[in-house]
């Protein structure tokens, strides 16, 4: 009653028609349309974890797309002499990690051979020594960390007169020291062979009991034991000599650098140098070698690359075999469902190892391994994607839209792929992405297992080298330990990004967060 | 119900038929591995050979094959590995340990599993549970042979309280010693972390779906405390689509894991299966598959009809 006071007269003629000689519209829509995938990625960003994951799995496809480039070594490099080697990162020296080193307990006298090592090339092999003791029975022992790449040492090689040649030129123009003189051999056991290489000094005990302990001088050096010759030239030495070597000075005696063979010459190098010599760097891998002196950091990457290759393959079969034949299954339903259900129910049932084992059996030597694993994948792998079609395609093909696409005289064909399809891509796409852990999973317990035998010159799965790392686990745990880290994270990742897609092409879950 | 399991049951047996005529028959097509000198053994398996019609055509052998099963239950004897020793029974020699080792895992992973579930489930969205699952989601991912790898070196080498392989028989005096379980329980603990992560993924799914009904609401406005109401009502009603899952698992035991029972050498089912394809054994290896295949199917059916028992509103096998 009192608003009504309150409002002032309007006169008439202030009033006019908005629309007097226009149509009326509906007002446009401003917002932009959110389609399916649309709407799925605003869910899927939103999920931080998936997204992690997601960027966790590109890093480690890219390493294993580009690390076989940039690895200054292949699959198929296998060093004789530096096997087992501690992983090493340049960045990392004399932090005491990730440096190359390993922790040792070692007695006094093997510790005085290792240390005897470096003296003679005046490296430390020793890289630090935290503790002396002496246990019960009276023997010392030394807690270090050595260096495994320095602690090779040399080695006895033979080379053609031509290698031998260009190993002098080498050592003349870089002015490095890598052929030493040969050692005078001794008659203990194990000091024989290439191993003996490295015992250049006199031994404190020459007995067959040695431990390969050096006798010591005043200064607490070890005492060189080369081999000598009278004359100057016996081997046609003519490049770098050690310091010990004065050059005859005294009159006598040469030491002698090379023995001269059958096929050339027999010298004894510096195994680091001579590595240096060979591939034109130092010896330096960041994973680490395993047992057959492979670089771990190029075999993880190779064998990544390999599952990553068959998983996907793997997935994208499925994508297609299930696909279609889920799609018949729903779409048609009835007896055809009945039939083919019954197909799949069977193959559904078959162990996967009984598949993959027959497989092996049959096809391994005609096709290949890889190509027969492949099979094995596709024959029984497309059954579950299969099933999740056929749900999608029961739900979908009552709708009211299949019905009037129907009416319009749309072919099953077009139905099948313009109409229902599309609509369970979701429910698809995360089936075979959920699919590539389990895939990669297997093929890895299948190789670790050696059912599958993977392993040829250039080539080396996950579960080759967990295999060839369980039997250094005690010893050398960084040979398992980079392969079971890897599987690790990927199986991690790609679960978390499987459940992330699951939930993003989830429509019911649309503003569920909070 | 007795004629959805019925009907299942003669289902079970003509996959298996037809996965066993299509085994029998790559196998066959296989060149025959030639006997190793072994002694007397040779002739046995020779003669074994001959009694099983390798000679004659497939179909012949394999009617033989199906006919000693039937009427012997003879799957045959070794010709790589055990020589001329019953296959049947060298299997069943094995499966102690297969069984032991899974069972225990699975005993121990039962509480636990339902334990951090009904946690987690009740302390839903707070840290606690958030803590749960990401744990849950770690493990279940990391493939249970990573877990063996760190058990076996930090527990068997570093700390020194396992052995590294399984005790033999001899050494532990008996396979239920207490010496003989604890140089299982390295296996057992490789095979639990993934057990329990599973069923606590699950038991929290259903129990935290369970809250939220209606009639748990019911369940508290008539006076019942909270812990009433979860224990009387809630937990039950989760029951019915976990324990199905457990009872799954329980024949999934007798199957094992290849892998554990490899890494820490123990003389199961697992490792005869790997041995018997390494070295190409086809009476042990066909044996075996079917083995498998048995425990798979069997597993299914024994998860779907406990559904039926143990909740009488399904009815297995109607139509929807």
């Amino acid at each position: 009653m009192m608003n009504e006071q309150q409002i002032p007269e309007i006169p008439a003629e202030k009033f006019r028609f908005i629309q007097q000689d226009e149509k009326i519209h509906d007002e446009r829509i401003r917002t932009k349309p959110i389609g399916y995938f649309k709407d799925a990625w605003l869910r899927f960003v939103r999920n931080k974890s998936a997204v992690v994951a997601f960027v966790l799995i590109i890093l480690l496809v890219l390493f294993a797309i580009i690390v076989p480039f940039i690895s200054r070594y292949d699959v198929s490099f296998r060093s004789g002499y530096y096997k087992t080697m501690q992983p090493k990162n340049k960045w990392f020296a004399g932090t005491g990690f990730w440096d190359g080193g390993k922790q040792e307990n070692l007695n006094s006298d093997s510790f005085e051979a290792i240390r005897a090592i470096g003296t003679e090339t005046g490296r430390k092999v020793i890289m630090k020594e935290n503790r002396v003791y002496t246990d019960s029975k009276g023997i010392e022992y030394h807690d270090a960390r050595v260096d495994s790449y320095y602690r090779v040492g040399f080695a006895y090689i033979n080379l053609t007169p031509d290698e031998y040649t260009r190993l002098k030129d080498y050592q003349n123009t870089r002015n490095i020291q890598v052929i030493y003189p040969l050692a005078k051999t001794y008659n203990v056991d194990y000091l024989q062979g290439n191993g003996g290489a490295n015992y250049w000094y006199k031994l404190k005990n020459e007995a067959s009991t040695s431990t390969g302990a050096p006798e010591l001088d005043g200064e607490g050096k070890p005492i060189p034991n080369y081999l000598t010759a009278a004359e100057k030239n016996r081997a046609g030495y003519d490049s770098l000599r050690v310091a010990w070597d004065n050059g005859g000075a005294d009159g006598s005696e040469w030491l002698v650098y090379a023995q001269k063979n059958q096929s050339g010459y027999r010298v004894r190098v510096d195994y680091y140098e001579y590595f240096r010599y060979l591939y034109g760097q130092e010896p330096c891998f960041l994973f680490g070698t395993n047992g057959y002196g492979q670089d771990m950091l190029t075999c993880l990457a190779a064998g990544a690359r390999l599952s990553f290759l068959l998983a996907i393959s793997v997935s994208l079969i499925n994508f297609f075999i299930g696909g279609i034949y889920g799609a018949i299954e729903g779409y048609y339903g009835g007896a055809v469902d009945m039939v083919m259900e019954r197909i799949s129910d069977v193959l559904y049932d078959v162990p996967f190892m009984v598949v993959c084992t027959l497989f092996q059996l049959h096809l391994a030597n005609s096709v290949g391994v890889l190509p027969s694993l492949l099979f094995a994948y596709v024959l029984t792998g497309w059954v579950g994607m299969a099933a999740r079609v056929r749900m999608q395609f029961y739900r979908f093909k009552g709708h009211e839209y299949v019905l009037a696409a129907r009416t319009l005289g749309a072919s099953d064909r077009r139905l099948i792929f313009k109409h229902i399809y599309p609509n369970s891509l979701g429910t698809i796409i995360t089936g075979s992405v959920l699919a590539i852990p389990g895939v990669i999973f297997t093929e890895s317990t299948l190789s670790y297992l050696r059912i599958i035998n993977l392993e040829t010159s250039s080539l080396t799965s996950i579960g080759t080298l967990l295999a060839g790392g369980q039997g250094y686990l005690s010893t050398y745990p960084h040979i398992i330990f980079f392969p079971a880290l890897f599987i690790s994270i990927l199986e991690i990742s790609f679960n978390l990004f499987g459940n992330g897609l699951r939930d993003a092409f989830n429509p019911s879950l649309r503003g569920a967060e909070d | 119900m007795g004629k959805y399991i019925t009907k299942r049951i003669l289902l079970m047996f003509l996959t298996m038929f037809i996965i066993m005529t299509m085994s029998f028959v790559l196998i066959k097509l296989l060149p025959l591995p030639a006997v190793r000198e072994m002694g007397r053994d040779v002739n046995l398996i020779l003669a074994k050979r001959e009694k099983m019609g390798y000679n004659k055509p497939i179909l012949v052998q394999y009617y033989l094959f199906l006919k000693n099963i039937v009427t012997d239950w003879d799957w045959g004897v070794g010709e790589q590995m055990y020589e001329g020793l019953n296959v049947w029974n060298v299997m069943m020699q094995k499966l102690p340990y297969t069984v032991l080792v899974n069972l225990y895992s699975i005993l121990i992973a039962i509480p636990l599993g339902l334990g951090f579930g009904i946690y987690a489930a009740l302390k839903k969205n707070k840290w606690q549970d958030h803590l749960i699952s990401t744990l849950v989601m770690v493990f279940i991912s990391v493939p249970s042979y990573v877990y063996a790898f760190l058990i076996q070196y930090f527990l068997c080498f570093k700390l020194g309280w396992f052995p590294l392989q399984l005790e033999s028989l001899g050494k532990a005096g008996s396979l239920f010693s207490w010496r003989m379980f604890s140089s299982m329980l390295p296996a057992i603990l490789s095979l639990g972390f993934s057990s329990v992560a599973g069923l606590t993924r699950y038991t929290r799914a259903e129990l935290s779906e369970v809250l939220t009904g209606d009639y748990m609401l019911l369940a508290r406005t008539k006076g019942l405390t909270k812990a009433q109401a979860i224990s009387r009502h809630a937990l039950r009603n989760a029951m019915v689509v976990i324990l199905p899952m457990i009872i799954g698992e329980f024949i999934g035991i007798l199957g094992g894991s290849l892998i554990i029972e490899n890494i820490f050498g123990i003389p199961g089912v697992g490792n005869l299966y790997i041995t018997s394809i390494n070295v190409r054994d086809y009476n042990f290896f066909m044996a075996m598959s079917m083995f498998y295949t048995f425990i798979g199917l069997a597993s299914g059916i024994v998860n779907d009809i406990s559904y039926g028992l143990i909740d009488p509103r399904i009815r297995m096998g109607s139509r929807k």
